[in-house]
């Protein structure tokens, strides 16, 4: 039986430490992080303007609370999110959302979090340095990094049904989640341009690992919730977006999908065969026209493949509702994806200013139109790297948001304030909350538990098992009643 | 078959659009091209210096 879809997003960027004589990616990352954390320290100490300000000395602005498994930076913000060093890369999580609009807003306010903390580490480096960060998930050289998605999912749905129904999802759904690469990687045969940065990096179908033989559908079993009753799925098979319409459909369409595996209601074998070899067949092929032999016979398309899954979708949601898969936003990721598939089968460039390959074709196309340049200009490889840069002036993606092509589904005060403060509707509210008010009693923070510092008391272990728990109408009124986190860890366990 | 009849058909919005581009005279298409060659020199102004030499600089450790 389906569960919510709880969802988040985690987001590996890419880095560069540039006139460092070590331009080392670890310590980048750190003080990246760093200077992040302790610019929001600043800001809650000395900015009398701040209207969270508590006369307390609680600030909702501030931001620190180390996490337990690793040495390295390890952070929890107020709104929820965790930010780290991960390997050579800054990682943000997303706080959990309960549906795609709330996990665009919470994507990209991560994106905002590293533009601002760029411009605070600048204090911490020495002149003439500079971190930069892009948001992609490849360097051109065979380097990948990832972008997991992660989604609630009911424990006794056998793991297998999983598998079988998401392979041929994973590949059709990069006609619209890929974000463009011009080129190829990994040994791939050449072409031009592609639609994903990510399908080349993939080696096997299933698999426990992220970082070697990469597969398209990843066994990591870590619920992060009641294990009796949930897994996350964690998503490895899917790129960077920055167009929001791309994120949007991308999460959205999972979430319905996942809904229908784990409710049984996909009565027919949608398998392709080969679809590690078909990732890539499909990515390759920015006409669209490129088919995959399906195993019961026959061959098709992406899109018709998509059609498939959106017919039974669209049926789904007749018979049961949509109330586990975004309620009213699933209604609305159905209309947006019918209407994406018959753009993308009508004239993919239609859809310039939504999908990120799109997008970045288009200004391509437009380059290539007006200096006249061939596919192997390193210009080109320039502006593919260039759309990612997560710094707004330098930014292509940005440019043509500001020039107004781009279509923008959340507003920038709500961004603003998505970098400070948790989604409503999830545990992540809790431990925002938590942050906020108390941050030097917030021992350590996790998805699934919080530790307080109550005073005289032992530390105090306050676990989190239930990820829909801990939203703002189940506990705004705890807080409303408590001022001390004593008063708190007392009242949760009366 | 009805039910993919109903899939097909493009939302009214789209439709309107489509009404729109259609009418929309050749001077239009100039304007476009106009504001298209603006931003693109709005881009090149914002573009790293030497392009290649950028491009091979950017190296990253695998992740995940």
């Amino acid at each position: 039986m389906a569960v919510p879809k709880v969802c988040g997003i985690e987001t590996e960027y890419g880095v560069v430490l540039r006139n460092a004589a070590d331009p080392n990616p670890v310590l980048a990352s750190s003080l990246l992080i760093n200077g992040y954390v302790e610019h929001r320290r600043v800001g809650w100490d000395f900015d009398d303007e701040s209207p969270g300000r508590d006369a307390r000395g609680f600030g909702r602005d501030n931001s620190l609370a180390p996490a337990i498994e690793t040495h390295l930076v390890n952070t929890v913000l107020t709104n929820g999110a965790r930010y780290y060093v991960d390997h050579a890369h800054p990682e943000y999580s997303t706080p959990e959302c309960s549906n795609a609009l709330e996990l665009v807003l919470a994507d990209k306010a991560g994106e905002r979090i590293l533009d601002q903390s760029m411009r605070a580490s600048r204090r911490l480096l020495e002149p003439g340095q500079e971190i930069v960060v892009y948001k992609n998930n490849s360097d051109g050289k065979g380097n990948s990094y990832g972008t997991h998605e992660n989604y609630l999912v009911d424990r006794h749905t056998p793991f297998t049904q999983l598998v079988r129904n998401l392979l041929p999802w994973f590949v059709s759904r990069q006609i619209f989640t890929g974000a463009g690469k011009v080129g190829v990687e990994n040994g791939a045969n050449p072409v031009d341009f592609q639609l994903s940065c990510r399908a080349d990096f993939f080696e096997e179908e299933v698999g426990l690992e992220t970082t070697l033989k990469r597969p398209l559908v990843n066994t990591r079993d870590e619920p992060h919730g009641d294990p009796q009753k949930y897994r996350r799925l964690h998503v490895i098979a899917g790129d960077a977006n920055l167009c929001e319409v791309a994120t949007y459909l991308k999460v959205g369409t999972m979430a319905i999908v996942l809904g229908m595996i784990e409710d049984s209601f996909i009565d027919k074998d949608l398998s392709i065969i080969g679809p590690v070899h078909a990732v890539r067949t499909i990515s390759h092929d920015p006409t669209l026209r490129a088919t995959m032999d399906l195993a019961d016979g026959g061959s098709c398309t992406a899109i018709e493949l998509q059609w498939e899954f959106l017919r039974l979708a669209q049926k789904y949601a007749d018979e049961t509702g949509l109330e586990l898969c975004g309620g009213e936003v699933g209604h609305d990721i159905l209309r947006r994806w019918e209407e994406t598939l018959s753009a993308l089968e009508r004239d993919p460039m239609s859809l310039n200013g939504q999908l990120d390959w799109v997008t970045k074709l288009a200004l391509l196309d437009a380059y290539r139109d007006r200096d006249g340049i061939g596919w192997d200009d390193p210009k080109l490889a320039l502006l593919d790297l260039q759309y990612h840069d997560v710094r707004p002036e330098r930014s292509l993606y940005e440019r043509l948001v500001r020039a107004g092509k781009v279509e923008r589904l959340v507003n920038e005060s709500d961004v603003e304030r998505a970098m400070t403060e948790p989604p409503d509707t999830t545990r992540a509210y809790f431990r925002g909350q938590c942050l906020a008010r108390w941050p030097d009693s917030v021992v350590a923070a996790n998805w699934d538990s919080l530790i307080l510092d109550v005073g005289s008391e032992p530390l105090r272990r306050i676990p989190m098992m239930e990820p829909l728990k801990g939203s703002r109408a189940h506990v705004e009124a705890l807080f409303t009643q408590c001022t001390t986190p004593a008063q708190l860890v007392d009242q949760l366990g009366s | 078959m009805p039910e993919r009849e109903q899939i097909k058909k493009p939302a009214p919005k789209e439709r309107e659009e489509v009404e729109a581009e259609t009418a929309a005279p050749a001077r239009q298409g100039e304007a476009l091209k106009e504001e298209l060659d603006d931003l693109l020199d709005e881009i090149d102004s914002v573009l790293e210096a030497n392009a290649e030499e950028f491009v091979r600089s950017y190296v990253q450790k695998g992740g995940e």
